[in-house]
């Protein structure tokens, strides 16, 4: 008998409509879903699903119209912009697809951006640079700290952004595409790192149209319509 | 509002992101720093102004008035030969001996020095250039505050005994004698000859206010008595002028008055106006001159430079803050991407208002500062620009207008002030002009801003 998990994140009939003149947008239609700490999903779906927006809302970028997403206990649907900016910075780590690294910083600077907006400890201490500097250790960054992203290849670029992802301690770890760019090699790479934190208990949320990622993953949901079609462990991984 | 390691943070980013674009930012910040460099030379060059003018105005003693004679318009009616006892030829016009007689007695005046001055040319030997001959009384050295370099200067038994002595002024002096002692030499005016008892000593000229002729210029003008002055060489004075002949026939040109007391000056002035008035009626061939007045006037036009100028400096602030507000919201765009991946790491809007404000107020400051710095070089810019004027625009006849006296005479003086207001504007400008693109960073949806570019 499994004990009791605590919930990192929970759907409750999510609702995301979208006005345009006369004319709405029904995105999400109806989602409910519960994430236990430690869980590791792979959302799927073809576009126009609502994989995309169920992502913005699940990273507090984006409020539901109807329905209740908790996090960590908090309501986020109700949250003013300041509450949903510190949502984000705290107890939420984004990887993009895209990478989304600042290109005038260094990979240091990059990795410590989340901390210049925390709201209760603003300034750096030496503590926090030593974290950073861990962190890109631990993503196997650590000889390349003063480095700017383009002299970085793609793969290396996007250990940063998981080092970036970290540094705040996140309840969920939120995923976007994260090997779209990569090929195959690198994207085993990333996968493996993702894998080996989910081993160490972190949440992770991971958005992909891309078998090979969500066979990864130890649970997927498939969204259609704007609703999900399927929730469980639908694909097994091979352990390529 | 914000602990100061924060602030400087946010300055050196802001600074790290206008090095990236050092041309951008350089050609943004040109409106601030002229706007901030034009402040400051404006009110340089108009303190510049009113401290000669105060200079000037003491020098002439706050206590004169100064009354000259006025050669009414050529083709006036006043412009008529007079007929005052027996046949007179040519222009007469000008204070009168008689008008120095009742001046003089005048209550609260204190003393009168007649003056009559004619330009001719002087000769010793070889040399023989023109000068200012001056017809004055012993009273002149003293109100005038000249002092002398060696010798003496006209004296009351000089004039009693019609002797033929003159004084050199300190430049004159150096012209006609170059290597000899002037003193105790005899200088060759007109149909005399003048022995120099006295050089007076050199000293700074005033532009033409109060002046009888174009200015002061007292380095090089001959003094010789009054009363020699008129049985020498009279009150005609004939001058060729192509071709034609003129006349002209004045008495006094001017009579320099010193009051008791600084409150006497005014209402002195306007019993001399009115005695003038009586005796000379309808013919407008006098003026009187109060430095006092002057001075006031002087720092009313100063005021209303600053007023006009501070605008002009001021609309090029405005200006510059626009092309800053202009480059911002462009720079805001260019970086909607960066924005939305702060947002999305957890930068609330107030984070990216006080980023890109911060780059507005650095840029505006920085040309702030800059134009304070060529503030500071107004004095020797503005030199610069006198010096190619008298080289390149005035000639020998132009030089000594009243205008271009005026302009090379001008030397700006720094308002120690205004450097930290100008700055402190450019950083007002900063703030104003760079609320408007911050915010609109701020306000942009995240989510938009990741699917940008």
């Amino acid at each position: 008998m499994t004990p009791p998990m605590r919930l990192a994140a929970q759907l409750i009939d999510l609702q995301k409509h979208y006005h345009l003149g006369e004319h709405t947008v029904k995105a999400l239609r109806g989602v409910s879903a519960d994430f236990p700490e430690g869980d590791y999903v792979a959302i799927m779906g073809s576009s126009g699903s609502g994989k995309s927006t169920l992502l913005n809302i699940l990273g507090a970028l984006d409020r539901p119209t109807f329905g209740n997403y908790i996090l960590s206990g908090y309501d986020v649907g109700t949250m003013s912009d300041d509450d949903l900016s510190e949502i984000r910075n705290r107890r939420i780590g984004f990887i993009f697809q895209s990478y989304n690294l600042i290109a005038q910083n260094t990979v240091l600077e990059n990795i410590q951006v989340p901390m210049l907006y925390r709201r209760d400890a603003r300034r750096i201490s030496p503590a926090d640079e030593q974290r950073c500097a861990d962190l890109a250790e631990r993503v196997g960054l650590g000889e390349r700290l003063d480095h700017r992203p383009f002299q970085l290849s793609g793969g290396q670029q996007q250990r940063v952004a998981i080092a970036r992802a970290l540094v705040n301690d996140p309840e969920i770890i939120l995923a976007d595409e994260p090997t779209g760019n990569l090929d195959s090699a690198t994207e085993k790479d990333i996968m493996n790192l993702l894998t080996a934190l989910n081993n160490e208990g972190r949440t992770i949320i991971i958005v992909t149209h891309e078998t090979s990622v969500a066979r990864r993953a130890k649970r997927q949901i498939v969204m259609k319509d704007g609703v999900i079609e399927r929730d469980g462990m639908l694909l097994t991984d091979d352990g390529k | 509002m914000l602990p100061f390691g924060n602030t400087l943070r946010a300055i050196k980013l802001a600074l790290k992101s206008l090095m990236l674009h050092k041309l951008r930012s350089g050609l943004t910040m040109l409106g601030i720093v002229f706007g901030v460099f034009s402040v400051i030379a404006m009110l340089a060059i108009g303190e510049g102004a009113s401290a000669q003018a105060q200079q000037q105005v003491l020098a002439l003693g706050a206590t004169n008035i100064i009354v000259v004679s006025v050669k009414p318009p050529s083709d006036s009616a006043q412009a008529q030969g007079s007929n005052r006892g027996g046949r007179s030829f040519g222009l007469q016009y000008g204070l009168l001996r008689s008008d120095y007689r009742l001046l003089r007695s005048l209550p609260a005046i204190v003393g009168a020095v007649p003056i009559r001055e004619i330009y001719s040319e002087t000769r010793y030997l070889q040399k023989a250039p023109n000068a200012r001959v001056v017809g004055c009384t012993s009273q002149y050295l003293d109100m005038n505050h000249l002092t002398l370099q060696r010798g003496r200067f006209i004296s009351d038994a000089d004039e009693d005994r019609l002797l033929n002595v003159c004084v050199l002024g300190g430049a004159i002096a150096s012209e006609l004698f170059p290597y000899d002692d002037p003193l105790g030499k005899a200088v060759q005016i007109k149909s005399y000859r003048y022995e120099v008892v006295g050089i007076t000593q050199e000293r700074t000229a005033s532009a033409a206010i109060g002046g009888s002729m174009s200015g002061q210029d007292y380095n090089k003008d001959i003094y010789i008595p009054l009363k020699t002055f008129q049985a020498r060489i009279g009150d005609r004075v004939v001058t060729a002028v192509s071709g034609s002949f003129s006349a002209e026939q004045v008495e006094l040109n001017q009579i320099t008055i010193q009051v008791r007391e600084q409150k006497d000056v005014l209402p002195t002035a306007e019993v001399i106006k009115e005695s003038l008035t009586r005796t000379h009626g309808a013919k407008k061939d006098w003026d009187v001159i109060v430095p006092l007045e002057l001075l006031r006037q002087a720092d009313q036009i100063r005021q209303i430079f600053n007023i006009v100028l501070g605008s002009i400096a001021a609309i090029s602030l405005v200006v510059g803050g626009i092309g800053i507000m202009n480059i911002m919201l462009a720079t805001v765009t260019e970086r909607t991407r960066e924005i939305g991946i702060r947002r999305a790491l957890g930068a609330r809007r107030s984070d990216i208002v006080q980023q890109f404000l911060t780059e507005t107020i650095v840029l505006a400051g920085a040309g702030g500062l800059i134009g304070v710095l060529l503030g500071l070089s107004t004095p020797i810019a503005f030199e610069g620009i006198q010096w190619v004027v008298e080289n390149f625009v005035l000639d020998s006849g132009t030089q000594n207008s009243p205008l271009s006296k005026m302009f090379t005479d001008m030397h700006p003086q720094i308002n120690w002030f205004s450097l930290p207001i100008a700055f402190g504007i450019s950083v007002g400008i900063g703030i104003i002009f760079g609320i408007y693109p911050a915010r609109a960073a701020a306000f942009m949806d995240p989510i938009e801003a990741l699917r940008h570019e």
